[in-house]
């Protein structure tokens, strides 16, 4: 029976793929990860004077010449990752996928490299106005960057590389951003719109501008040295998040129309949960009702109760406000059984991927799922009393796992909870 | 696929929400439309032409100065016309709607100070160390909270907290077709039963210096005095908000709602631009509604943004269906992700009055009755939509 208890189509994953700073590739992320090891490290693709945060787990082993901007970084990482997924899923053929594109992606715009040159172009001096920039600009020089800085052209290279069919829908729901992907991914799927979906979260997105930004928000860690020692959730003495690239892809695909192609099932998006916060835009409301019916909702879609679940990858930033709140959500959904529970943040080794962080740690709880091991939270040297969760600390344990819940919590009041499940019910 | 076909819901429009150069509300947008094109701004942002918004009176959708000051002008825009929308439908401020309302919201976003560019731009050439100078003016000038103000999922975000949709809240972007998938997925949720009420739509703001920069780069901006779109040859910009709320036939008449129409069919495609290319994707997306279309009491709206030579094809291709057309950008601009949104919005308004508008010189006349509208989105670089609006 290829159907879930509501009826609806089952939902596998047949292959996946990420990038991440520890490495490319499942192989050498699932290691590193499991060793315990943080790709946080010393800004060096641009300057730091003058920033009070200078660490970052950046994507710095894959070239792609000069043109270093946060789309064509995204488009890059989203390449490598979904290649692994849909190479692991043996789907369709080379450029030629059978479903179409969720792309989770950062918001693009005009980057400084970009706007300087124009302004060089124009002539730039003290009075400088846009009248001068747009003139330089319509020299048609800058044509090129005018459909890299598209909303829609990370999207559109993805999918004329891995030719998924009809429009590629880009979205944003901030740090929630890829598990939407999924989300929308699992949707199309269940109405019978289509067998199979590539649902792909990246983020190639740390510049000075986007680090100033977080940075004037207070959410970052400052804690640069050492690097590696920066992210750490759940702590007493977290102090802010740390930016961070990476992708993750997924290719799903229908029960009925795996079977019948004989892939290998990698896992069960079991349930999708998503419940937004009216409360503020940057705080989630302090009683964590949104969150809660965020995770109730995912459970229940999954036609689980939450005695089921039996592994947390929790959204787990490492700011003060997040982890607090997470773990109230975490108790009041699963009451006792929240102490005990292996609950373990990959953002204390791989830093906050952001848009990719919902697709990225989707891989690593399938991965969880099927090597029955659970990655640990490093840097946990100071528990927090008022967050008496098992954090897996600091080394990685065997662990039986079936169900896993995944949070994704952003700016916004964006909150999706995903159930992955190890194989059909 | 049959089956699936007659056992889908259908999809009404409960509630519209709309401002643009034409004014604020369905009405007036119908006004405006009966009416010649408002004159746009030729020199607020020389050589290029922007269909500047009505002034509104943000208190009355956004009572609380402190959440107007949090965001930009287009999540302002947007924000309004989502609760144009909700009242529009009868459900603003009805919690037993809204938290279970589904939102999708088509953005763009990036607002930046203008301002603050222009300076740093001006003077990093001088600076000893180029990167150090930019980041130094950007920790000092930068205000923390434009952050939020720019980012493309606050819009959402402030509708969850201006008017407490909180059912589930998603982001798309992609310039125009960021506004056809969300039409099109909302519209497949309630169809498929993942949906019973959805709040569709976006905001764009084309009145500022960055998004001029943007579109010069690619050339794609028409210049000097302002024209219909189809003889334009570029875009004019224009600052629009809409949103729709959807919602499942049976949900909407257990409430005794009112519908403006039904929406029969969304489409969308993805083409590379070359010659034929948007000709073949509007033969694919057609050929999907053509079988409901009645030619005697149909019509279409387009979406086409102007540039060439895409608006041609589309002009081509909507000529040889012999049915009237009308392009609602040379009314009010052209505004990326809320176009598709807005155009199916004055869909609804010809349907409810039951006849096309006038048109211009070049445009045919339509004297029959209106049943049917077939509302299109060329974008101006992707974004290829069609959607069948119906009357109920």
């Amino acid at each position: 029976m290829a159907k879930d208890k509501a009826g609806r189509p089952i939902v596998v994953v047949t292959g996946y793929g990420v990038v991440t700073s520890l490495g490319a590739g499942k192989q050498d992320n699932w290691a590193k990860l499991t060793a315990g090891q943080s790709g946080i490290r010393e800004i060096t693709r641009f300057a730091t004077d003058g920033l009070k945060t200078r660490i970052a787990g950046t994507v710095d082993f894959v070239s792609i010449g000069s043109a270093i901007n946060a789309p064509e970084l995204s488009q890059r990482f989203a390449e490598m990752a979904g290649e692994e997924a849909v190479a692991q899923s043996g789907i369709g053929s080379r450029g030629d996928f059978p479903g179409p594109l969720f792309l989770g992606v950062a918001p693009v715009e005009i980057e400084w490299q970009q706007r300087h040159e124009v302004a060089v172009a124009a002539g730039a001096n003290d009075a400088l106005s846009y009248n001068d920039l747009t003139r330089a600009g319509e020299s048609g020089r800058f044509e090129n960057y005018y459909e890299r800085f598209l909303f829609g052209s990370v999207a559109d290279g993805l999918a004329e590389k891995f030719g998924t069919k009809g429009a590629p829908i880009s979205l944003s729901t901030a740090c929630a951003t890829g598990a939407t992907s999924i989300q929308l991914g699992v949707e199309a799927i269940r109405r019978g719109e289509t067998d199979a979906a590539l649902c792909i979260g990246t983020d190639g997105s740390v510049n000075a501008e986007s680090l100033i930004r977080f940075s004037l928000l207070s959410a970052l860690s400052a804690s640069n040295d050492p690097p590696t020692g920066a992210s750490k959730p759940f702590s007493k003495n977290r102090d802010g998040f740390v930016m961070a690239e990476g992708a993750g892809a997924l290719v799903l695909e229908s029960l009925e129309h795996a079977q019948g192609r004989g892939a290998k099932i990698l896992g069960v998006i079991e349930g999708l949960g998503e419940m937004a916060d009216s409360f503020h835009r940057t705080r989630s409301a302090p009683d964590g009702k949104p969150t809660i019916g965020c995770i109730t909702h995912a459970i229940t879609d999954a036609g689980l109760s939450p005695d089921d679940i039996d592994y947390i990858n929790p959204h787990g930033t490492g700011t003060p406000e997040n982890d607090k709140n997470e773990y109230i959500s975490i108790a009041a959904v699963f009451g006792e059984r929240a102490r005990s529970i292996p609950t373990s943040s990959n953002k204390s080794m791989i830093g906050h991927t952001l848009s990719a962080a919902g697709a990225v740690e989707s891989v690593f709880s399938l991965m969880t799922l099927e090597h029955q091991r659970v990655p640990p939270t490093i840097n946990y040297a100071v528990p927090d009393p008022a967050i008496p969760l098992d954090v897996v600390p600091n080394v990685a344990r065997d662990a039986r796992v079936t169900h896993v819940l995944s949070n994704s919590f952003g700016f916004g009041g964006q909150n999706v909870s995903l159930v992955i499940g190890r194989e059909p019910r | 696929m049959a089956e699936r076909e007659n056992n889908l819901r259908e999809t009404w429009i409960t509630g519209i929400g709309i401002v643009s150069c034409l004014g604020e509300g369905l009405d007036a947008h119908w006004q405006g439309l009966n009416a010649p094109p408002p004159a746009a701004d030729a020199t607020s942002f020389a050589p290029y032409i922007v269909h500047r918004i009505v002034p509104l009176e943000f208190d009355r959708q956004i009572p609380k100065k402190g959440d107007q000051r949090q965001m930009e002008p287009w999540q302002r825009i947007g924000t309004y016309a989502a609760g144009l929308a909700l009242d529009s439908a009868g459900v603003k401020g009805r919690q037993e709607f809204l938290s279970r309302m589904d939102m999708i919201v088509a953005a763009g976003g990036g607002e930046r100070d203008a301002q603050v560019d222009l300076n740093v731009a001006a003077n990093v050439d001088k600076a000893a160390k180029a990167e150090a100078f930019v980041n130094e003016r950007l920790m000092s000038d930068l205000r923390p909270t434009l952050f939020l103000a720019q980012l493309s999922n606050l819009l959402a975000g402030n509708i969850s907290i201006v008017h407490g949709v909180t059912g589930s809240s998603r982001t798309f972007m992609g310039e125009e077709s960021a506004g056809v998938e969300a039409v099109r997925v909302a519209h497949a949720r309630i169809q498929a039963n993942q949906s019973d009420l959805a709040l569709v739509g976006g905001a764009y703001n084309a009145e500022r210096w960055e998004v001029m920069l943007h579109f010069a780069l690619g050339r794609r901006l028409a210049r000097g005095e302002p024209k219909p779109v189809w003889e334009r040859g570029g875009m004019e910009l224009g600052t629009i908000g809409a949103f729709l709320v959807l919602e499942e036939k049976a949900h909407a008449q257990a409430r005794d709602a009112t519908p403006f129409a039904r929406i029969a069919a969304v489409t969308s495609d993805h083409v590379k631009r070359a010659p034929g290319a948007v000709t073949g994707a509007l033969e694919r997306m057609w050929s999907k509604i053509a079988p409901k279309l009645n030619a005697t009491q149909a019509a279409v709206i387009s979406g086409a943004a102007g540039v060439a030579p895409a608006t041609e094809e589309e002009r081509a291709f909507l000529s040889r269906q012999n049915l009237a057309v009308r392009a609602t950008g040379t009314h009010f601009g052209h505004g990326l992700e809320p176009q598709f949104p807005a155009n199916i919005a004055l869909a609804a308004a010809a349907l409810r009055a039951g006849r096309l508008y006038p048109g211009n010189a070049s445009e045919t006349a339509m004297d029959s009755g209106l049943k049917q509208v077939a509302v299109t989105s060329i974008g101006h670089w992707r974004g290829e939509g069609l959607a069948l609006v119906e009357a109920v």
